[in-house]
């Protein structure tokens, strides 16, 4: 089996961790091996939030740049900001909702055109998925939700060898009780949104 | 029940290498864990107190790291296997104990867990924790997966208890926030009721036992390297005439880079788990089979010095190189693309690195907007430092800000920007002294709660005697933010169950000699703009405790609050941005609508409704429900 390396950057809070484990933990359940990375501390203060996500038989739990086969980016700047880590070959799935960085908010600084900085990332990689993670997840029953959606768009993209199942199964075990079902939908509907 | 409290054996869990450490201490019986939080060590800690919740193991959150270690001593020199963990820079306020404690050795096993950061993700340096093997004589593993992690950590127990010394265990930030597949090993129940059997002449560290006990220390150092040098974690793999020797972490990009460049019939690597004593042995065998070696390691050259040495008492003479502009850095962490790239220019491989992406030609870029991490929309301690900084701003008064280390040093980033100086913990106490001392004026130094109890007390009760002359903030929240919310000795916002007594700040601060302590509640902004007025005018020694709970914390612990509303009203339509220019709540920002009726607008999923800003700005009010 090839091996596969998926880069997750977002910003502090819309719940990256949570998806990077189960994404690792879904591909364990389809037989692979999985290794993963996060950072933790300083950066959860409403900083950018970076992990990985390595499938097969790899050792190193970190990605180079220009090593993602996968870049899931939960925010639109956050993903065009990650770009050196991908390749031409790389398959980019990005949530379009801007979270307004505190220096844009008070004036220091503009938010760029998301879809100018999409036709960039679109010009450079094999695929681009953009979705509206968070109206996706509203659908679902809470915007909290976002991340598992982000979850089912790289899931139905195709790019990994895990079957959706393997995915689900994992987000029935390894998310809260409460939020299963929720989580279920969230996923089911990103996957669909390709 | 835990999951890292599984009968189960050979369970394949997916864990971080924190909850690895976890795991192996458990499969080696401990019965004492103790530590203060620090990232990246945290999640061992955290772990423990679960845990022990459920179980006989006996956890402490220790108020410092000598507190911590010098506990875990007591229980492994009782018999217990005991095991204490902290940051690397948590080392160094432990180094005191960990040099004697070497000389004195433990009955039961005892490690200790040292979690380095390289690159800085959390920390105020990068120091190299190896070097606190050699410095201190005692045993180091250093694990490279997260499985080595367990087993390292339950090895470790055994070796301790073997020569009865304790032992380090170094992670860094990428093993232990990495996570991996652990196959798990069979519990051990632990022994939980220790004796302390009298051996004066060697526990008692005097002068005429210490020379006794350096000379055993040594002895059993050079049974250390006999036991390094047959450890399974010490290995030699592949063949062909170069050499390549790693430890740690950058094994993985070792291993991996050797396969993709294809040089497996081509290159012996050398891995060293067991890192110190040296193996030399092991290593003589080594250089003598290769013709010359690369030696990747993150930070200070360790083991390229120890390699060079042996190879020099031996007579060999082979190229041995690490550290060099041209091949690896003493800085930051590395990654697998780095490495797979220096070893084939080393080895003079035909090498095509891969082709990022470059934002940089894309034609239509815009400066990307920066997203520095933040103090959260209603900290208390944001409204601390308002009505510091509005004070001085009214009185027109330049202030130097020694401070600390916690959330509450993001207070250094504009608009606040209070923090002039920061060293380690406790130090805004303590150099606040020598400033105000060297200058002759007054500072303004900032601590919060657990640093205070870590280690501000003892520079207070000096501040008093020796008569300086400054003004200490103590930033008050109830809890180790930073690090994940961990109790302290001042807590009173408690998880169920929570039966420890509380010590008051303000008793500590008075007892401490400081006539001039005032409680004050951030919140009431008022209130505190006069503490600090009348610590200004007092000219004396003066502490302010701003106490006011963190709201994450609480939230977690009592739940939410159902919380105000705010808006901010129609006259706000002029182009005073005082508030962003001077508070900067991320809840409050400049309104960009294109149909905005006012110049700035509040956001309610952020807004706590703590209502500070409506103390400063009379455009701000409740929402009419």
């Amino acid at each position: 089996m090839d091996n596969y390396r998926v880069y997750f950057t977002g910003v502090g809070g819309q719940g990256t961790l949570l998806a990077t484990t189960v994404l690792a933990e879904a591909a364990i359940l389809a037989g692979h091996n999985a290794l993963a990375s996060e950072v933790h501390g300083m950066a959860q203060r409403g900083g950018v939030v970076e992990s990985t996500v390595m499938i097969g038989d790899i050792k190193s739990s970190i990605i180079s740049d220009g090593e993602a086969d996968v870049l899931l980016g939960f925010e639109p700047v956050e993903t065009y900001r990650a770009m050196r880590k991908c390749l031409a070959d790389s398959v980019v799935v990005s949530n379009t909702v801007p979270i307004i960085p505190y220096g844009v908010a008070i004036g220091r600084g503009a938010y760029p055109d998301v879809e100018k900085l999409f036709d960039f990332i679109r010009s450079r990689v094999k695929q681009l998925i953009i979705l509206n993670a968070q109206a996706l997840a509203e659908q679902a029953g809470s915007t909290l939700a976002a991340n598992i959606v982000m979850l089912g768009a790289l899931a139905g993209s195709g790019v990994l060898p895990i079957p959706r199942g393997a995915y689900e199964q994992t987000i029935r075990t390894k998310t809260k009780e409460k939020f299963v079902r929720t989580n279920l939908r969230a996923f089911r509907l990103g996957f669909a949104a390709l | 029940m835990h999951p890292l409290l599984t009968e189960e054996v050979d369970k394949r869990l997916f864990l971080l290498g924190n909850e690895a450490i976890v795991r192996g201490a458990l499969e080696a019986g401990v019965a004492f864990a103790t530590t203060y939080p620090g990232t990246p060590a945290s999640e061992i800690g955290d772990n423990f107190f679960r845990i022990a919740a459920e179980s006989e193991l006996y956890f402490e959150y220790s108020t410092n790291e000598k507190v911590a270690l010098e506990t875990a001593a007591g229980a492994a020199v009782s018999g217990l296997r005991a095991i204490c963990s902290m940051k690397h820079v948590g080392l160094n306020v432990a180094a005191d104990p960990l040099m004697t404690l070497a000389y004195v050795g433990v009955r039961g096993g005892m490690v200790v867990v040292t979690a380095d950061d390289p690159s800085m993700f959390s920390s105020q340096n990068e120091q190299d924790n190896r070097m606190y093997a050699r410095l201190s004589g005692l045993p180091m593993f250093e694990p490279a997966s997260v499985q080595e992690a367990k087993e390292m950590t339950e090895a470790a127990f055994r070796i301790s208890e073997a020569l009865e010394l304790p032992v380090l265990l170094r992670t860094t930030t990428r093993l232990s926030h990495g996570r991996g597949i652990v196959t798990t090993g069979s519990l051990m129940p632990p022994k939980t009721r220790g004796a302390f059997e009298k051996e004066s002449s060697r526990f008692v560290s005097v002068p005429a036992n210490a020379r006794v006990r350096h000379r055993v220390l040594l002895s059993q150092g050079e049974k250390a390297r006999y036991m390094a040098c047959i450890s399974p974690y010490n290995t030699v793999t592949g063949k062909g005439r170069w050499g390549i020797a790693t430890s740690g972490i950058a094994y993985n990009y070792v291993a991996d880079a050797v396969k993709d460049l294809g040089i497996q019939a081509r290159v012996k690597v050398l891995k060293l788990g067991f890192t110190y004593p040296f193996p030399e042995k092991l290593v003589v065998e080594f250089i003598r089979s290769v013709d010359k070696i690369l030696v990747v390691e993150e930070l200070e050259p360790v083991l390229e010095d120890n390699l060079k040495v042996t190879a020099q008492t031996n007579g060999l003479a082979i190229p041995i190189v690490g550290k060099d502009p041209e091949l690896f850095s003493r800085l930051y962490e590395y990654d697998p693309g780095m490495v797979r790239e220096v070893i084939a220019r080393f080895f003079e491989l035909r090498y095509t690195p891969p082709r990022p992406v470059d934002i940089k030609e894309d034609r239509g870029a815009v400066q990307l907007p920066v997203r520095p991490p933040n103090l959260c929309a209603g900290c208390p301690h944001r409204a601390t430092y308002y009505a510091v900084t509005s004070v001085l701003r009214e009185t027109q008064t330049e202030m130097v800000f020694p401070t600390d280390i916690g959330c509450y040093t993001l207070g250094f980033l504009p608009p606040l920007q209070t923090a002039d100086l920061l060293i380690c913990m406790g130090s805004s106490v303590t150099s606040a002294a020598g400033i105000s001392k060297a200058t002759g004026k007054r500072v303004i130094a900032f601590i919060g709660d657990s640093t205070f109890f870590h280690s501000g007390i003892t520079g207070l009760i000096n501040a008093v005697h020796n008569r300086h002359n400054f003004i200490l903030v103590i930033l008050d929240n109830g809890t180790t933010a930073m690090t994940g919310h961990q109790p302290h000795p001042g807590v009173e916002i408690t998880p169920a169950g929570w039966d420890k007594p509380y010590i008051s700040v303000e008793a500590i601060a008075t007892a401490c000699g400081v006539e001039q302590v005032s409680v004050v509640n951030p919140i009431n902004l008022g209130k505190t703009k006069a503490a600090v007025k009348k610590a200004l005018e007092s000219n004396k020694l003066s502490v302010i405790i701003a106490k006011a709970p963190c709201p994450l914390h609480e939230a977690r612990v009592r739940g939410k609050k159902k919380k105000r509303g705010f808006v901010v009203g129609p006259e706000c339509n002029t182009d005073c941005t005082e508030c962003i220019d001077t508070f900067g709540c991320p809840a409050l920002y400049k309104n960009t609508a294109p149909d905005a009726k006012t110049t700035m607008i509040i956001n309610e999923d952020l807004c706590i409704g703590c209502g500070v800003c409506t103390q400063f700005c009379k455009k701000i009010r409740p929402k009419k429900v």
